[in-house]
């Protein structure tokens, strides 16, 4: 049984009891200057080795890019 | 001349420019233009990171030593989705500083300025240092005031428009409303834009289009760098008043006779 998660708007199958951290190093996205919300809410630091993914979390995962 | 530097929610900056980081046809270009600009504030946009996070990133253009990031919440269309990019801005490690955008229209992107004024309540509670991109409406300025924002920053025109500076009298009216600094945001087109707006009192202007559009990024960055000391100088050196008729510049006595 995989779960099936949002990650930026794409859906995604993971393997039961990911966290936030293993989805971020499986995704290979660097940490600098990066947030993560899960479901609208943000999700601190500390916590990403805590919090595991549950089915039809939606993930943002955003970093600073150009705008004015 | 003396002059003070430009104060941020106690943060204090020589340069009076604030300069994007959109639009620019190279990000060398950028990094070249924000060194000719002389700015020490940048604007961002918070974004989705493109997956797999391999790749190439603005940040590796921007030294952040130097540079004061000010995310921006630009597409944000309600008080809730701008005070939701504020915090992943914060987490995100960007900062307290944040341009606060809640856009009311997607032809015009004028601001709406009710969802502003709630977002800038929460927020300036919760620490931040708010900037609000807001309506030339003297009013709306001193309710932003009020609600804890750190400057006032009306638009001169449209965003992206390069209109200048549409309606003076009202930016000058801001200026007598309120005690927090006065940015303009928005509608430069060139460098008279920004001795203009300058040259009326406001203590900074914030660009983006108007450089990273131009057909030399660099070259008008540094144009405008200029543009606003100068127009800063020319405010504080204090222009003379206008008249309809001619005062001669040369003493009328002493002319020589030529009468024969």
């Amino acid at each position: 049984m995989s779960v099936k998660i949002t990650v930026n708007g794409k859906p995604m199958d993971v393997e039961p009891g990911l966290t936030v951290e293993g989805l971020l190093t499986l995704l290979n996205v660097k940490r600098e200057y990066t947030a993560v919300a899960v479901n609208r809410d943000v999700v601190t630091k500390r916590d990403y080795d805590a919090l595991k993914l549950s089915d039809g979390d939606k993930v943002e995962i955003v970093r600073p890019m150009g705008g004015g | 001349m003396y002059d003070t530097n430009l104060v941020l929610g106690g943060k204090e900056f020589t340069s009076r420019l604030i300069v994007g980081t959109g639009k620019y046809s190279t990000l060398p270009i950028m990094r070249d233009a924000h060194e000719a600009s002389g700015a020490e504030i940048v604007t961002v946009a918070v974004r989705r990171v493109s997956l797999p996070g391999t790749g190439e990133s603005i940040l590796d253009y921007i030294d952040t030593k130097r540079f004061t990031l000010l995310p921006n919440t630009a597409g944000c269309y309600t008080a809730d989705e701008a005070i939701r990019t504020c915090y992943l801005a914060r987490e995100a490690g960007l900062g307290e500083m944040v341009k606060l955008e809640v856009i009311g229209d997607q032809r015009t992107l004028f601001p709406d300025v009710i969802g502003l004024l709630e977002a800038t309540q929460t927020l300036a509670r919760d620490g931040f240092i708010v900037m609000p991109y807001t309506n030339d409406d003297p009013v709306m300025a001193k309710k932003l005031q009020d609600a804890g924002a750190a400057c006032v920053m009306p638009l001169g025109a449209p965003i992206g428009s390069g209109l200048g500076i549409r309606n003076p009298y009202n930016i000058k009216i801001i200026l007598e409303s309120v005690t927090v600094p006065v940015i303009v945001d928005a509608g430069v087109g060139t460098a008279s834009d920004a001795a203009i707006a300058m040259e009326l009192g406001v203590d900074g202007v914030l660009m983006n289009t108007a450089i990273a559009g131009s057909a030399d990024a660099v070259s008008m960055a540094r144009a405008m760098k200029l543009a606003v000391e100068a127009g800063r100088l020319a405010y504080k050196a204090g222009r003379i008043g206008k008249k309809l008729y001619a005062t001669a510049s040369s003493p009328l006595e002493g002319l020589p006779d030529w009468t024969s």
